[in-house]
């Protein structure tokens, strides 16, 4: 019996979301989206049901995977896309470096700033592949449209990220520097480039490992390199050529992403 | 020595020999390699087509201008799937990344030995593989439609979902752990209160992350036939019709530029 | 001989920081300039060499008008001013070398700079002064791997090998211990008497300010107040700068000034006799 008789103070978890009004709204609109999504998109069942022994049989090709009877078509597309990827992200960062500086709004002037934004917000606001089917059109079908692709959109990823680095550097060594009566480019040199330089070099290498990827893409719509010989695999129902070209892709990803964990210790 | 003594003068290099040898070495392969590449791909390029681009382009654009506005009433639906694939898509994702996470971090893996290795793998495969070509792959197998299109965006986002995710977790204040499993919690409990607190904010950043992400990925997968927008372009593109084509574009414009602004809400809200 | 008249800054926000400021500064003279925090101590030191524009107002460096000068023409100017920051400013992922030369980069062509082909006049320079301010075992260490008071000594040679003619120095003390405060400010008073610079020295320590300058100008609200010799500082002096409060500890004698080696001397509040102590 207690002897104080305090009354029982009661304690539940206050939500994570303060006003029970919004809480509940919130919660309704989830679900009425849910059951509207569910109940509108139209589900070929038979055919799924159809699909599942084929999946199987996708799944078996893994066990082993046939690197031989398209080894050629496969060598040829693997190395095409590892060049593709060596010139597109070289070219495409080495435009970023003007596009991103330009577009660090504390060292350009406002008319330069505004243009380098644009640029960065077009290359941004679209998909390689639908780029690559422009680029297509207007190149002809080959690596060198997948290789304009892969350099315009490496310019929006990597000139964002530069003048977002460069926007986040201490000013005071800059201003330093400036102080010492050095020239643009020599402020830029001895100023910028030591602070934003270890970060650029591993984004740099991330940039690379995307645009490997993206190069198997970029080959469905003919802009070359191993996603042509993927597609011609999909579409004949090799699936034990696909699976080989497949555990390809991964394995380099792995060995890029592996090794450019290591350069980058190295450069820190 | 960066700095030696020559001839009863200090110099100063910024590197020592040696060093500038080896950086000058790395400069020049790299260049080479560079070469080689341009030079393998300049071969397999018509240059009569390639620098013709400039015309193609103003021709194109001729073509484009106006949009065709009345084709927006076909469009409704296919944004409504497109969204549908995006989200629920990204939903799936996560539900799958979560258990693989858990499996995944150093410090919460049940077992180094096998399990983590497992789940790095996983985590990885799903990684390397674009949607795109996931896509195209399950249309192959299950048959073109939205299916497709949402199981693409899931089978893609987990890895990435997962890698990010473990990385919280690994990144977690162990101490407060250590706090929770000294009152002596269960494992379940410790997980409860000791982890989830702590990477509860950078999941919910991530998620959103990822559906902004799926949103743009998802506007294509219907050019290999997995539904939402990208199957009216498709056709579109077929048929010439470049009026459609301009306003597709417009809408996939006008979509992401939505979703980016929604996620920046969203994310603003949660941090 | 540096001339300061009339200079005004009004920054974007609307914030009058400089109200119309006189100042002359003679050669050879090293001065403190000494004020509460958003006096315009900062913004008198940047408009000197333009890293900030003056709103109005013209600053004659040795009969230069630096106000109304292009692109190039300052560039050269601020080669004739040594600037000294607080928190050191250092690039701290160049070599203490590469911080030191950067002071010669108004001299150089941009690809010799690029390449890090600096005259060899200019190393001899860079490796006398390091030897000054006991720094040259230290030239190819990376600037972050350095302690603060080393830092600051490497911005001390970066300043001088400009061969300027005035030094800009900006809270050199703000992040040190009060030992090596001292250390550095000593340092900055013996260069400038080696070199016959003379030197404007913002600093908030009134102190370090009493102890090293031979002159003190107190700004306030972004006009000057006082401008005199240390030991005219009194409690008013002091209170028309800071605003009220107790100054007694702070008012140093004169006589102090003869032996700074020893500087726990009873009066002194009991920060800076821990200071002489260590």
């Amino acid at each position: 019996m207690s002897i104080a008789s305090a009354p029982h103070r009661h304690w539940k978890k206050p939500p994570l979301i303060k006003s029970a009004w919004l809480r509940w709204s919130l919660g309704l609109g989830a679900a009425i989206y849910l059951a509207l999504a569910f109940g509108t998109t139209e589900i070929n069942w038979t055919r799924v049901w159809e699909g599942i022994p084929r999946g199987a049989k996708f799944f078996a090709a893994f066990f082993p995977p046939d690197f031989v009877t398209r080894w050629s078509e496969i060598a040829e597309g693997i190395a095409e896309s590892l060049w593709m990827t060596v010139v597109a992200t070289v070219i495409g960062i080495a435009l970023s470096i003007p596009v991103g500086i330009g577009a660090a709004r504390n060292i350009a002037p406002a008319p330069i700033y505004y243009i380098c934004r644009g640029i960065l917000a077009v290359s941004r606001s679209f998909q390689e592949i639908i780029l690559a089917i422009f680029f297509v059109k207007l190149f002809g079908f080959g690596p060198f449209a997948g290789v304009v692709t892969l350099a315009f959109a490496t310019i929006g990823f990597y000139g964002k990220l530069l003048a977002e680095d460069i926007e986040d550097m201490d000013p005071a060594q800059a201003e330093a520097v400036r102080s010492t009566g050095a020239g643009w480019l020599q402020w830029l040199n001895y100023g910028v480039q030591p602070q934003v330089m270890p970060r650029m070099i591993g984004l740099g290498l991330y940039r690379f490992d995307i645009n490997f990827r993206e190069s198997a893409v970029v080959g469905i719509v003919g802009g070359g390199g191993i996603g042509a010989t993927l597609n011609t695999a999909f579409d004949r129902y090799e699936f034990d050529s696909a699976a080989a070209i497949l555990l390809f892709i991964i394995a380099i990803v792995m060995a890029v992403e592996y090794s450019s964990g290591y350069l980058r210790r190295w450069v820190q | 020595m960066a700095t030696a003594i020559k001839d009863g003068t200090k110099v100063w290099q910024r590197r020592e020999r040696g060093a500038q040898f080896a950086t000058w070495a790395v400069y020049l392969v790299g260049v080479a390699i560079f070469v080689y590449c341009w030079d393998l791909i300049s071969e397999r390029t018509i240059w009569a087509f390639a620098l013709d681009a400039p015309a193609q382009a103003a021709d194109l654009a001729a073509r484009m201008v106006p949009p065709d506005w009345n084709s927006i009433h076909g469009l409704w639906r296919p944004i409504w799937d497109t969204l549908n694939i995006a989200t629920l898509g990204t939903v799936m994702a996560i539900v799958v990344a979560l258990p693989i996470a858990y499996c995944a971090a150093q410090n919460t893996t049940p077992s180094t030995a096998f399990v983590r290795p497992l789940a790095l793998f996983l985590i990885v495969s799903s990684r390397s593989i674009n949607s795109l070509i996931w896509a195209l792959m399950l249309v192959t197998i299950i048959g073109p439609g939205v299916l497709a299109g949402i199981l693409s965006i899931g089978l893609r986002s987990i890895g990435f979902c997962a890698k990010l995710l473990y990385e919280a977790i690994e990144e977690i204040d162990e101490s407060q752990v250590e706090a929770v499993r000294a009152t002596g919690a269960s494992g379940a409990q410790v997980t409860a209160y000791g982890i989830v607190p702590q990477v509860l904010p950078a999941f919910a950043g991530i998620s959103v992350f990822r559906w902004d992400i799926n949103i743009r990925e998802s506007t294509v997968l219907g050019l290999v036939g997995a539904g939402g927008i990208g199957l009216p372009l498709n056709s579109a593109i077929t048929t010439l019709a470049w009026t459609q084509v301009s306003l597709i574009l417009l809408v996939i414009i006008a979509t992401v530029v939505v979703s980016e602004w929604v996620s920046a809400k969203v994310r603003h809200a949660i941090i | 001989m540096l001339r300061i008249k009339g200079l005004s800054k009004r920054y974007r926000t609307g914030d009058l920081a400089l109200k119309g400021i006189d100042l002359d500064v003679p050669d050879g003279q090293v001065m403190a300039l000494i004020g509460p925090s958003g006096a315009g101590k900062s913004t008198v030191i940047r408009c000197i060499n333009r890293l900030v524009e003056p709103t109005s107002g013209t600053v004659m460096l040795n009969d230069v008008e630096i106000t109304t000068l292009g692109r190039g023409d300052l560039r050269r100017a601020r080669q004739r001013m040594g600037m000294i920051f607080q928190e050191y400013a250092l690039v701290e992922r160049l070599s203490v070398m590469e911080n030191v030369l950067s002071g010669r980069l108004g001299t150089v062509g941009f690809w010799r700079s690029f390449f890090r082909r600096f005259p060899q006049s200019d190393i001899d320079e860079a490796f006398r002064l390091l030897a000054r301010v006991g720094l040259d075992h230290m030239a190819d260490k990376r600037a972050d791997e350095l302690s603060g008071g080393q830092r600051q000594r490497v911005g001390i040679c970066r300043a001088l090998i400009q061969n300027p003619d005035l030094l800009l120095v900006d809270e050199p003390t703000a992040s040190l211990d009060p030992k090596t405060s001292r250390q550095i400010m000593r340092l900055i008073k013996e260069l400038c008497a080696e070199r016959k610079l003379s030197a404007i020295i913002n600093i908030h320590d009134v102190m370090l300010a009493q102890m090293f300058a031979e002159r003190i100008v107190g700004l306030q609200l972004g006009a000057i107040v006082y401008d005199g010799p240390p030991d005219g500082l009194t409690a008013e002096a002091l209170t028309t700068i800071y605003g009220e409060e107790d100054w007694s500890a702070t008012i140093r004698k004169v006589d102090d000034e003869t032996d700074h080696e020893n500087i726990a001397a009873p009066e002194l509040p009991s920060r800076h006799r821990l200071a002489g102590l260590t």
